[in-house]
């Protein structure tokens, strides 16, 4: 059920069911707020529901018991319309004033999420940590360490130690030109690197049924 | 004259600082440069051994420092050459007998007398290092070809860049290109790769080195050595020459060349 404010009162636009359900749905509403609907028009859009006098005016009754005036009756069905229009009733809204609408713009700017961005080669002993994505423009070299609670996002080698989502977010993910890190985790979840490890190729490491997987670009594509 | 204070590290004990100090030392003063070497690892001074000139230490750098001796006075002059001087550590003290400033002023004082002044830096990353850092107007880190000298080399040259020093050179020692051709040592490429650091000089694993050490002969001395013709080599790129680099690869002599022919020609 829903209840709007219009110009002739309030529209209730009552679910798609049959009569006597809605019916009984919506006295029940009314009487529970009943100071709130005290001495308004309404107008009701009861749907494809066809509606003969006798229900019509039932309700009317209702209504007025509780200090509510039906003042019209919304209907996909003609013998509805036709009914109501019999007792008095309104079955059109009046069409707002004829401006021309305004067609705000989609929105096509997307805000996205904040990230810090390191251009430079992270090496041994170095250390970076953020609350947020971080991405860097440069080599992460053995013996550095990046920590994110987000992702991370390396144009370079990633030789060092990489913790994305390290606050839990097991979603974040780790890319690298060169993924190569000597320990990766996300989340609560370790990998190192096979040893085997094949020619550098982009890749994106992220949690896939509960194991980090490393994916390329290709095979991730649609995904994301 | 204003000297160039040229720091020799590498974070890792043993990769052949002492011995590229003074080779370098040695080979700048044969293209009749004024050098002084100064060796900064105090407690566990070695430099003087390795250039000879051990038994002629009267005074020493921490005498320099504390005022018990005039400067010129630790300054040992080389007999082969004399452009060329040494200023050893004190072997009874460590290293924290001076601090950074005390180098930087140390250095001034030798700058308008020298072309070169080499400082021979402890290993590690304390304070050692941190002295002799403070000076320099460039940094020659060496490393070996394999992967925990490279490490603290990456390190090394991360401290250097977060004091904002250097430039900061890469001398790639010990190289044996057999064992990098076996796949079983780092190649010189690889170690590049790693560092991002522009490259000064790639010197070969050479026996005679060890030997001239014992003999406190630095190897430029032996012309017949490979080691001490790198060593040369860096020693000109220093003073802005630009110099071919060796052959690494002993089968492209010119006896492998001929076979080449052979090989080619059947």
């Amino acid at each position: 059920m829903e209840i709007k404010g219009i110009k002739e009162g309030i529209l209730i636009t009552l679910e798609n069911q049959d009569w006597e359900q809605a019916r009984n749905a919506l006295i029940r509403k009314i009487t529970e707020k009943q100071p709130f609907f005290q001495g308004a028009c309404l107008v009701l859009d009861v749907g494809s529901n066809v509606l003969q006098y006798k229900e019509l005016s039932d309700m009317r009754e209702h209504l007025k018991n509780q200090g509510v005036m039906l003042s019209g009756v919304l209907s996909k069905s003609l013998v509805t319309q036709k009914t109501a229009r019999g007792m008095g009733l309104i079955t059109k809204l009046e069409k707002p004033s004829i401006k021309p609408e305004k067609l705000s713009p989609l929105d096509t700017v997307l805000t996205g999420e904040s990230a810090i961005f390191i251009q430079r080669t992270i090496r041994s002993g170095f250390k970076v940590v953020h609350k947020g994505h971080v991405i860097i423009l440069g080599d992460v070299n053995p013996g550095a360490e990046i920590v994110a609670s987000g992702s991370v996002i390396i144009w370079g080698h990633m030789r060092g130690t990489v913790h994305a989502g390290a606050d839990g977010d097991e979603s974040a993910n780790v890319c690298a030109l060169d993924l190569s890190p000597t320990q990766l985790r996300i989340a609560s979840i370790i990998a190192t690197t096979p040893k085997d490890h094949a020619l550098p190729k982009p890749e994106i490491a992220s949690i896939v049924e509960g194991q980090i997987i490393a994916q390329t670009w290709k095979n991730i594509q649609g995904d994301l | 004259m204003n000297a160039r204070v040229v720091t020799i590290t590498s974070g890792k004990g043993g990769v052949g600082k002492t011995t590229t100090t003074a080779n370098l030392g040695m080979a700048l003063a044969s293209l009749d440069k004024h050098v002084v070497c100064i060796d900064t690892d105090i407690g566990l001074r070695n430099l003087d051994v390795v250039m000879g000139l051990e038994n002629r230490i009267v005074y020493d750098l921490v005498d320099a420092i504390e005022g018990r001796c005039r400067l010129t006075q630790a300054m040992i002059r080389d007999r082969r050459y004399s452009n060329l001087y040494l200023i050893p550590a004190a072997q009874t003290r460590d290293k924290s007998a001076i601090s950074p400033s005390d180098l930087v002023r140390l250095c001034n004082e030798l700058r308008k007398e020298m072309d070169y002044i080499l400082i021979d830096c402890p290993a590690g990353i304390e304070r050692g290092f941190r002295n002799a850092l403070a000076p320099s107007d460039e940094v020659l880190v060496v490393t070996n070809p394999e992967v925990s000298s490279v490490r603290d080399a990456d390190r090394i040259i991360g401290l250097v860049e977060a004091e904002e020093k250097g430039p900061v050179k890469l001398i790639i020692n010990r190289i044996n290109n057999g064992m990098v051709k076996r796949g079983d040592m780092l190649s010189p490429s690889d170690v590049i790769e790693l560092l991002a650091i522009p490259l000064i000089g790639i010197v070969p694993e050479d026996e005679s080195v060890l030997v001239s050490t014992n003999h406190g002969q630095p190897v430029v001395l032996n012309e017949k050595s490979k080691a001490g013709l790198a060593f040369n080599n860096i020693a000109k790129r220093m003073m802005g020459e630009e110099v071919p680099w060796i052959e690494l690869d002993d089968k492209s002599g010119w006896l492998a060349r001929l076979g080449k022919l052979f090989a080619g020609g059947g």
